[in-house]
C-alpha cells in the first residue's frame, strides 16, 4: 500500500466493498425466503478484487464482469435493485427476466458487456471492445475478469494470444480465488503464479494480493494507464480465496479446514477497515454512518426489486432480432477523423515487414526473408548476410533441406522401431 | 476479374462476373461506403484470403480495417462481435467454413443470443467458402448450415448466383443481427452473372422463383439449385414441367413463397447438398405437413448427400453427392402420383 490515495478514493473503495457485501448479503436472505429463481454466486472475501479494480476504470471504460464480480458492477454504476432483479426474474430487470445473476449489459450508458456461462469467452470479445474503441479513436481500456478455472480454456488463450498481437488496451483480471468448483488450482495449472502464462504472449502481468484493496487499485491503475498508453495487454493475477461454495447449494467440505481459517483472518474488508483506522481515516462514528447509508439505500432498493412483476408469458417470444433502426440505431462514435481510415488515406503497401528481413513477396528477391530448409541461393545469401553480423559464423549452421529430410528420415525411422 | 486494385466495379454497364468477384466486390463497396466496415480473418489481408475474395483490400482500406489473424477462430468472432459494440459492422472470414466449428460456442451461445437475453445486437457477417465438389475431402467441403440454423438470433444466407451473392452480401454487411453466409467454393470460378453498375442489395428472406413450372416444386439453393436447373430442363423435355425455387436464405425461411408454390404444383422435391439426416429439407417436409397437407399429391421427397462425411477420392465423393441424375430420377417418381 505505497502509493497515497486522496481521501475520498480511501472512503470510495470501503464503501463500495461493504456495499458488495451487503447486497450479497441480502441476497443470502432472498435465496433463504426462496425469492431468487436460480442460483446464487458469492465474492465473499473477494471483495478487494472486484471493487479495487473496476475503480481504476473512467466512464467510457468498457468493461464485462464475471459471475462474482457484483462489486465491480456497483463500482460501474449499476444500482443495488437491478442485481436483486437479475436474481429475483423481474420484469423490470435489465433482461426483463430473460436472464439471471450478473447476465446482463449495457452497451449505451454504462459500457458493460454481459458475460456468459462458457468461460473464457469474453477475452477476445473485449478484445474486440479494445480493438474497436481505439479503431474510433476512442482511447479506451476494455477491462474483464476470469477465474484460475476459466484460465485453462482454449478461449481465453486464443483471446489473450489475439490481444498480444494486437497490441490492443486490455486489461484481464485473473482472480485466482484457489478453487475451480470442488478442484484446487494445483489439479488445473502446474505453476505456482497464473501470471506467468503473460510470458508466453510476451505482455506485462503482476501479481498482487487480492485481499489488499489498495494494492489491488494502485495495480490496475498502472496497468489501465499502461494499457491506455498503448503497451498492450496486461493480465493481473489477483490471489485470493473462495469462501463459499461454488454456489449456495455446494457447503464445499472439499476445502481444507486450516485453509479456510487463515482466508477469513485476512477479511479484505476488515484488513482495510484496520488500515483506514490508523491512518485515522475511519473511526467508529464515520463507519456507523455508511452503514446506515448502506442499509437505508438496500432497503429501499430491495422493497422496489421485490415489488416488481414477474415478465408476461408472452414476452417470451419476442426480441430474438434486432428489426432495424427503430430497434437499435447502430452508429459509431468517431473521435478521430473518418478520413484517415478510408482512401485515399488509408492505402497501404500490402506486403509485410519482417524485423531483419527486408520486405518481399516470394522468397525469390534479393531481401527475401530466409526460412528453415532454404538451400542454395538462399543459403548463399544468409551465409554472406551472416558474414556481415559481428560474430558470423559459417553456412554449416543452416541446415539444408537435404540434411533437414535426412534428419527426418533418420527420426522416422526410429521411431518406427521403438514399440 | 476486373483488376484487383481497381475500384471494385469495371464498367458503367452491367457486366459477367464471378461468383468470387461477385463477393469481393461487395465487401469492397461496403467498406467504400461505410467506415463502420472491416474484415477480419485469417490470411484476409497481404494474401488477399485463400481463394483471394479479398485481394486488394487491403491496399485500398490499411491495416486497421483489414486485419490478418492467428489461427483462432474462436478469437475471431469474439473479436468481431466486441467490436459491433462499439457500432462497428466487421465481417469475419472462415478460411474455410468447416473452421466454423472451432467458433462454435462463441457464435451460437455469445453473438446469437445477445438481443435476446440483453438487448445487444451483434452486427456481424460470418462469410466463408463452403460446399463440395472439388475433392477438398472431409474438412475442406462441409455444409455446416443446419447447425446454425437451428440458433434463435442467427440469419443464414446460401445463394447461387454473383447477382445474389453480391446483393445479399451487402444486406447481410447493413443488417443489425449476426448473419452468416455461406459461399459454394465450386461456384467461386465456375459461375458467371451480370451484376448492374449501380448499388443493389437482395432482400434477406426472400426465396426466387428460377424456373415456372406446373406439375412438381424443386425447392434448392447454393450450387445444388444449378443441378435442380439442368434437371429441370432434361423433365421439360418429357413433358414434366419442374417449377424451381431458389430458397437463397434458410433462416428466416421464405414460408410464402414456397406455400403459394406447392399449392399450385402439389408435389416437391426438397434437394441439397447437405447431408440428409435434419437437413433444412426435413423442416420443409414438416412445414407442408402442417400448412399444405390438403395439397399434396405425392410424398415430400429429398435428393440429398448420404448420412456420411464427404469422402475424398472422386468416386466416392461423386457417390457422396446429388447431382442432376440423380433429381431427374427422383423428380420423375414424384411427377407419377
Amino acid at each position: 500500500m505505497k502509493k497515497k490515495l486522496t481521501r475520498q478514493q480511501y472512503m470510495d473503495l470501503y464503501y463500495y466493498m461493504r456495499l458488495n457485501r451487503a447486497v450479497e448479503d441480502t441476497m443470502v436472505k432472498l435465496f433463504r425466503q426462496n425469492k431468487i429463481v436460480g442460483g446464487l454466486y458469492a465474492s465473499l472475501g473477494q471483495e478487494g478484487i472486484s471493487v479495487g479494480t473496476a475503480y481504476a476504470l473512467e466512464k467510457k471504460d468498457w468493461m464485462a464482469p464475471m459471475i462474482r464480480n457484483i462489486g465491480a458492477l456497483l463500482v460501474k454504476g449499476v444500482r443495488p435493485r437491478d442485481v436483486f432483479m437479475q436474481h429475483m426474474a423481474k420484469y423490470d430487470s435489465p433482461t426483463k427476466g430473460k436472464d439471471g445473476t450478473s447476465h446482463f449489459g449495457d452497451l449505451e450508458n454504462l459500457h458493460i458487456v454481459s458475460p456468459i456461462s462458457m468461460l473464457g469467452d469474453l477475452i477476445p470479445v473485449m478484445t474486440g471492445v479494445s480493438m474497436a474503441g481505439r479503431y474510433l479513436g476512442q482511447k479506451i481500456v476494455a477491462m474483464t475478469w476470469i477465474g484460475d478455472g476459466g484460465s485453462s480454456t482454449g478461449v481465453f488463450h486464443e483471446g489473450l494470444n489475439f490481444a498480444a498481437t494486437q497490441k490492443a488496451p486490455f486489461v484481464l483480471i485473473l482472480e485466482n480465488n484457489l478453487w475451480a468448483y470442488s478442484t484446487p488450482v494445483s489439479r488445473q495449472v502446474p505453476v505456482k503464479d497464473l501470471a506467468d502464462r503473460a510470458k508466453a504472449y510476451g505482455i506485462a502481468s503482476y501479481v498482487v494480493d487480492g485481499n489488499d484493496v489498495v494494492a489491488v487499485y494502485n495495480t490496475t491503475q498502472e496497468a489501465v494507464d499502461r494499457a491506455r498508453a498503448g503497451e498492450g495487454p496486461i493480465l493481473i493475477e489477483a490471489k485470493s480465496f473462495r469462501r463459499m461454495g461454488h454456489a449456495q447449494h455446494d457447503p464445499a467440505e472439499y476445502v481444507p479446514k486450516e485453509m479456510r481459517a487463515y482466508w477469513e483472518a485476512r477479511d479484505p474488508i476488515l484488513l482495510y477497515e484496520k488500515f483506514l483506522t490508523v491512518e485515522k481515516l475511519l473511526d467508529a462514528k464515520g463507519k456507523k454512518e455508511i452503514e446506515e447509508k448502506i442499509e437505508a439505500l438496500l432497503a429501499s432498493e430491495r422493497e422496489f426489486a421485490e415489488n416488481s412483476p414477474m415478465p408476461p408469458a408472452e414476452f417470451a417470444e419476442t426480441g430474438v432480432y434486432c428489426t432495424g433502426d427503430e430497434c437499435h440505431k447502430i452508429r459509431p462514435r468517431w473521435e478521430r477523423p473518418i478520413a484517415e481510415v478510408t482512401p485515399p488515406r488509408s492505402r497501404v503497401s500490402a506486403v509485410w515487414t519482417v524485423a531483419g528481413f527486408g520486405k518481399g513477396k516470394g522468397s525469390g528477391g534479393a531481401n527475401a526473408p530466409i526460412h528453415f530448409g532454404d538451400s542454395g541461393q538462399q543459403a548463399e545469401a544468409a551465409q554472406s548476410s551472416q558474414k556481415l553480423s559481428p560474430n558470423g559464423k559459417s553456412s554449416s549452421s543452416i541446415p539444408s533441406f537435404k540434411k533437414a529430410k535426412d534428419s527426418i528420415q533418420r527420426a522416422s525411422g526410429k521411431s518406427r522401431r521403438s514399440p | 476479374m476486373s483488376t484487383p486494385h481497381g475500384n471494385g466495379r469495371s464498367g458503367s454497364e452491367a457486366t459477367q462476373i464471378t461468383f468470387l468477384e461477385a463477393i469481393r466486390q461487395a465487401m469492397f463497396e461496403e467498406m467504400q461506403r461505410d467506415p463502420a466496415v472491416i474484415l477480419i480473418g485469417e490470411d484476409v489481408g497481404v494474401y488477399g484470403g485463400a481463394f483471394k475474395t479479398s485481394e486488394g483490400l487491403l491496399e485500398k482500406f490499411g491495416w486497421e480495417r483489414v486485419i490478418d489473424t492467428p489461427i483462432s477462430e474462436s478469437a475471431i468472432i469474439g473479436a468481431a462481435c466486441g467490436m459491433s459494440y462499439l457500432g462497428l459492422r466487421p465481417i469475419a472470414e472462415m478460411q474455410f467454413i468447416d473452421f466454423i466449428m472451432c467458433a462454435f460456442n462463441q457464435i451460437t451461445n455469445f453473438v446469437a443470443k445477445g438481443h435476446y437475453l440483453w438487448n445487444a445486437p451483434a452486427p456481424i457477417v460470418i462469410r466463408g467458402p463452403s460446399g463440395g465438389g472439388v475433392h477438398g475431402g472431409p474438412f475442406h467441403s462441409a455444409n455446416p448450415e443446419m447447425y446454425f440454423v437451428h440458433t434463435p438470433g442467427l440469419k443464414v444466407i446460401y445463394p447461387s448466383t454473383p447477382y445474389d451473392a453480391k446483393g445479399l452480401l451487402k444486406s447481410a454487411i447493413r443488417d443489425n443481427n449476426p448473419v452468416l453466409f455461406f459461399e459454394h467454393k465450386f461456384l467461386y470460378r465456375r459461375m458467371k452473372g451480370e451484376v448492374p453498375p449501380e448499388d443493389y442489395t437482395v432482400p434477406i428472406g426472400k426465396a426466387v422463383v428460377r424456373r415456372e413450372g406446373r406439375h412438381l416444386t424443386i425447392l434448392s439453393y447454393a450450387a445444388m439449385m444449378h443441378s435442380s436447373m439442368e434437371a429441370a430442363e432434361a423433365l421439360g423435355a418429357e413433358g414434366i414441367e419442374a417449377e424451381v425455387i431458389d430458397l437463397r436464405t434458410l433462416l428466416p425461411l421464405d414460408e410464402e413463397t414456397i406455400l403459394q408454390s406447392v399449392k399450385k404444383t402439389n408435389r416437391c422435391l426438397v434437394v441439397h447438398e447437405d447431408t440428409k439426416t435434419g437437413g433444412i429439407a426435413g423442416e420443409i417436409a414438416a412445414i407442408l405437413c402442417e400448412k399444405a397437407f390438403g395439397y399434396l399429391d405425392g410424398p415430400v421427397t429429398r435428393v440429398t448427400a448420404l448420412d456420411t462425411p464427404v469422402p475424398y477420392a472422386p468416386t466416392l465423393e461423386d457417390h457422396f453427392l446429388p447431382n442432376t441424375k440423380k433429381i431427374f430420377a427422383a423428380a420423375k417418381e414424384l411427377a407419377k402420383y
